[in-house]
This record gives structure tokens, sequence and C-alpha cells, in this order.
């Protein structure tokens, strides 16, 4: 087998073994002994405990907050609630250029997810602010929610979002992400077999085994020190499991105010309740794809309409959402395509990254759509994909001529190992020029 | 709230403390003794970060009174390295790959160990059931199962050859 190294011809040599040979983690000794310090694992004087009041509704506005009997529980030092957020925005996506801020740090007018944010209770000791917590009182008006993407997006769908005015999130003008390459119309109508398929998934739980958290200690003029799990800050430290799941820096803004109001060390936890409930998932996505095919086994159309589950806020997702769009169609070269990608808002826990969030999910249409077009035409589903898989100089459809194309050479190695018997043609067909 | 007089054996050490009364033995190690090795994962007894070994037996921390504790034996992962010599589990771990975050791994340890005081010669089977209360999330098992094994051939070398 022949391997692609002419775009690593300064980077690889012939004699790095690394791949398959176990290495010692340069951390390990640490977490072998129990000496590796994560962020809870640290006590201060004086530290106050916060948890939160959540939203019991989908959907609902807050009529009163009544915060009087909960700071009745001895223990209970103070209970904030949106008055007391003087910026009350969650603004650090809009630091990755993701905008606009669409979420409160506690909400004030509306709740617009089961989980959300209310009211902080800050006390002496866990018990306590879990008792100050429950003896907050919220009155709710519920409001009618919405829970499916396409249903969102139909004209008199409850507004789940007023930053957005829409129940999706815009770009540059656009009602979605979207990519056009030829005439997909035209490609479908000359198409021997055309198929739509629809493919489903759920919000997944990266369910670390350290639930997120922080501890925010006020150090002398007016600084702080926050020793949290975040992978935003610490990709590489101690963290107990993160799988994307701990970049929204959720925790940290309220433990931060609540430690300069208080001027008292805050920790904030999430119970594995709240791990479960509130933290942020990968969204969910609801994908159709459509595809024009010909008799002899070539993609001639591929039409995707694809719409990412955003939850209340936008979190990651318009992002992930455009990652989906340049990971459209897939590594195969098809001469018409048009692809709309939707982020879409609903009243569900507001999701974001996780593991190639925006490309995994449609990467799993996208290769059982594949093997069934191949079962349509009887042809096998190597060789279907070898036979439209990019060639380097083909256009793609992001308008991007293709370098360093290497699927056929995957799929190759892999048919290998699997022994897997592929078809005579395509042991000459290579990524580097298309065969005549 | 009530205090508690409580009095165990930790890692050899004799320890006397008043402790709230109802709180977890988890509490006890990580608030009261400063001993954070033993992890928190969910508090409700489903995770195993929080196993320790109690009179031989793997315990979830956060399941146990402190106060039924008293005249108990109780070893958290401090208890494996002393004279700062690494326990065959420590080394099986490191060179196995068989810890990522490490969040787990005290827990995971403890429930081996325990295996392996009992019973030197574990079947892969006795290992997988040994573990079974105790996830990982990053790892895989695979790596973590190997290493158990591994150091279960190792101490038996260790005890053949000073037999
Ligand atoms: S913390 Fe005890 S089992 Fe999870
Ligand atoms: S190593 Fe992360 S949970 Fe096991």
């Amino acid at each position: 087998m022949e391997y692609r190294k002419d775009y690593f011809t300064d980077a690889r040599r012939e004699d790095l073994t690394e791949v398959g040979v176990t290495r010692r983690r340069s951390d390990v000794l640490g977490h072998v002994t129990g000496k590796t310090q994560y962020y809870a694992d640290r006590n201060f004087a004086g530290l106050l405990h916060l948890k939160m009041v959540r939203s019991p509704h989908h959907h609902a506005r807050i009529k009163s907050i009544d915060t009087s009997k909960a700071l009745k529980v001895p223990g209970v030092l103070r209970v904030l609630t949106a008055k007391d957020v003087p910026q009350n925005i969650y603004t650090i996506l809009c630091l990755i250029q993701v905008e606009p801020n669409d979420e409160p740090v506690l909400a004030f007018d509306k709740v617009r997810y089961r989980g959300e944010q209310v009211a902080a209770v800050l006390a002496d000791s866990e018990v306590a602010a879990r008792a100050g917590a429950g003896r907050v009182k919220v009155v709710y008006e519920e409001l009618p929610a919405v829970f499916d993407v396409e249903e969102a997006l139909k004209p008199g769908a409850p507004l789940v979002n007023e930053y957005h005015g829409r129940n999706y999130f815009t770009y540059e003008g656009h009602h979605c992400r979207r990519v056009r390459f030829g005439n997909v119309d035209e490609g479908l109508a000359a198409a021997d077999h055309v198929i739509e398929e629809m493919y489903q998934s759920s919000p997944i739980e990266h369910a670390p085994t350290e639930t997120t958290g922080c501890i925010v200690v006020p150090d002398q003029n007016d600084r702080y020190t926050c020793y949290s799990n975040t992978q935003a800050l610490y990709f590489t430290l101690a963290v107990g499991g993160g799988f994307g799941g701990k970049v929204d820096v959720i925790t940290e803004p309220i433990a931060f105010l609540s430690a300069m109001l208080t001027k008292r060390p805050v920790k904030y936890e999430y119970t594995r309740e709240e791990e479960m409930q509130v933290s942020s998932p990968r969204a969910a996505e609801r994908i159709y794809i459509k595809d024009g095919l010909s008799r002899d086994g070539r993609i001639l159309a591929r039409k995707v309409r694809l719409y990412v589950d955003a939850g209340a806020y936008s979190r990651h997702s318009p992002y992930g959402t455009t990652k989906a769009a340049a990971h459209m169609p897939g590594p195969y070269t098809i001469p018409h395509v048009s692809v709309d990608c939707h982020c879409v808002y609903t009243n569900r826990t507001p999701s974001s990254a996780m593991r190639g969030f925006g490309v995994t999910i449609g990467d799993f249409a996208l290769e059982v759509q594949m093997d069934k077009l191949a079962r349509l035409i009887g042809m096998d589903p190597m060789e279907f994909r070898i036979l439209n898989a990019y060639r380097d100089g083909d256009m793609k459809a992001h308008h991007k001529q293709v370098e360093g194309a290497a699927l056929i050479e995957c799929v190759k190695a892999a048919s290998d190992l699997a022994h897997w018997p592929l078809a005579e043609r395509c042991k000459a067909m290579s990524s580097e020029k298309r065969e005549a | 709230m009530t205090k508690v007089a409580v009095q165990f054996t930790l890692n050899d050490e004799e320890q006397n403390e008043f402790v709230d009364s109802g709180s977890t033995l988890l509490a006890v190690l990580r608030g009261k003794l400063g001993l954070y090795s033993t992890k928190a994962g969910c508090h409700q007894g489903s995770c195993g970060a929080c196993t320790v070994i109690i009179d031989g037996e793997p315990r979830l921390s956060c399941l146990t009174l402190a106060q039924r504790c008293t005249g108990r034996m109780i070893t958290t992962i401090e208890g494996l390295t002393r004279d700062g010599a690494l326990h065959p589990l420590q080394q099986a771990f490191m060179e196995g790959f068989a810890a990522q975050c490490g969040f787990c791994t005290p827990g995971m340890i403890l429930a081996a160990k325990s295996l392996l005081d009992r019973n030197q010669s574990p079947s892969r089977d006795d290992v997988i059931d040994a573990i079974s209360g105790n996830i990982c999330r990053c790892t895989g098992y695979e790596p973590i199962i190997a290493a158990v094994l591994a150091a279960a051939e190792q101490m038996r070398a260790e005890m053949k050859k000073s037999a």
C-alpha cells in the first residue's frame, strides 16, 4: 500500500514509531497517588456554598421572586437574583465571535428551558444553601413551549429567545448557513434514482466523572482567583473529564459576582443531577439528505437540510452549525450541491461543544446514506465510496479545490485490514488523479 | 448542629474527630482531614470515585456515615504509598495508560486493591466484577483491567521471590 506522504514531506520521517505504543502520561504519577489537585481539592476559611434555584418550567414568565424565607434559614447569607447582576449578560461567547449575547446570567423576564438559573443562594454550608434554595419562592406564568426544530420554525411558533426575534440564528442576513454549488434541481432531474432520507439524533451528555464547578477567592486589591475546571482555560491541566462539556465557562460568572458581593470565597459545584439536566449536551440534529444517483453509481446531486437544536440559547451552536455546513456534502465530489444548515432555538437545554460537534452526527447521516445508495444500485459500498471520493484538483461544493485527498487510500487500507474484497477497478484508483 | 465523636484508623494512623452528626465519611476525609485524594463524582453512590477500603472491603465513602466508622480500619490511596514506594497497582496503572484525567483513578485502584488482597490470582471476570461499581469516562476499561491483571502477576512474582 502506498501512503501519501507528499503533504507531510517536512513533517514526516520514516522512523516515527509512536502510534500504537503506550507512553507514560506526564501527569500520571499524581493521578495514581491521588495527589493531582482538581479545582475542588482545596478548602478556604469562610467558604460559601452556592446553590442555584432553577426553573421547573420549560418556558415561563417570571412574575415575582420572594427570597425572604430563604434568608431566614440559618447559615444563608445572601440570595442573588437578576437585580443583583449589574451586566446581566453571559458574555463568554462574544470572545470567540459568537454573537449576539443572548443569555442572561440569572433569568429576569422569562425562563426559556427547564433548569435555567433564576436565583443563587449563598450559605455557610452546603446543607444550608440547599435548604435556602428550597425556600425561594418564584411565581411563574407558564408559556407554550416548543421542543421540535421544525415546529419552532413554523409561523406562529412560540418565540423562544427575544434576543434573536426569531427561532433561528441569522448568518450574515441569511436564515441558515448555506452552501450552493452547481444547480441541484437540474442534478436531481437528471438522475436515474432520487432518494431522500431523514436522520435524527438525540442530545448526548458528556457525563464527566467530575462535575462542572469552580471556586472563586477574593485576593487583595480587588483581585480574584478562580479555581475552575473549565476546559476553555485549562485545556491540559487537571480536569476530571471534559469532552467539550466544560467549554462554556458557565458556573464562573455568578460565582465571581457572589465573591465580589460577599468578599468571601464561593464554591459553585454542579450536582450530578445538574450535570445531567443543565450542563450543555451535544446538540440533537435532524438531517434530511436527498440524493440524485446515476445508474452507474455516481452521485449527481445532493440536497441537505440540517437542523441543529441549539436549545434556548446559542452557546457554541451557531459555530457548530457552521461546522456542519462546512462538512457537507461529505468527502465526495458531487457536481450539484445545496446545503441549508439551520441553528434553531427551542425550549430545551442549551447545547454546545462535544467532541467534533457539528460534524459527528452529519458523518453518521452521510455514511448511512452512502450505504443505502450503494445498496439501491447493487454496488459494493466500499467501491461506491471510492468511485465518488474527492480527487486532488476536484472542485468542492465550498468552491475550494481539493488538496491532499486521501479517502481512497484510507478506504483501501481499511478494506485490506477487514479482508473486504475490493472490486478490481478500485485498485487502480487514486486520490491523486481522476481516472479516465 | 450536633457533633459526634468518631475514632478510626486511617492508613495506620489513629484519628479522633468531632464531626457533624450525619456527615459522610467522604465529607470528613475531604473537609476535615484535608485528604482530597478521595473524589466525589455524584454524592449518590453511583460513580465509585469516592471508594475507600473499610476493614478490607471496598466502600462508597459518600454513602457511609462517618459515625458508623468508629473502630474501623480505613485505607485511602495515601495508604498505598508509604515510604515513597508505589504499590504494584499504581505502577501498573502508570505503565499501562490506565488513567487519563485521573478522577476515577484513586477509587478504581482501591477497588482493585481490595480484590487483590482477597484474591491473588483473579481472573479477568473477577477484575471486571471488582471494578464494576467504578465509572471511568475517559480511559476505557480495557487498559484498567489489563493493569490490574498485570499488577496481580507482578505481586505473585514478588511473593515467589521472597518465599
Ligand atoms: S461520589 Fe460516591 S459513588 Fe459517586
Ligand atoms: S480517567 Fe477520567 S474518569 Fe477515569
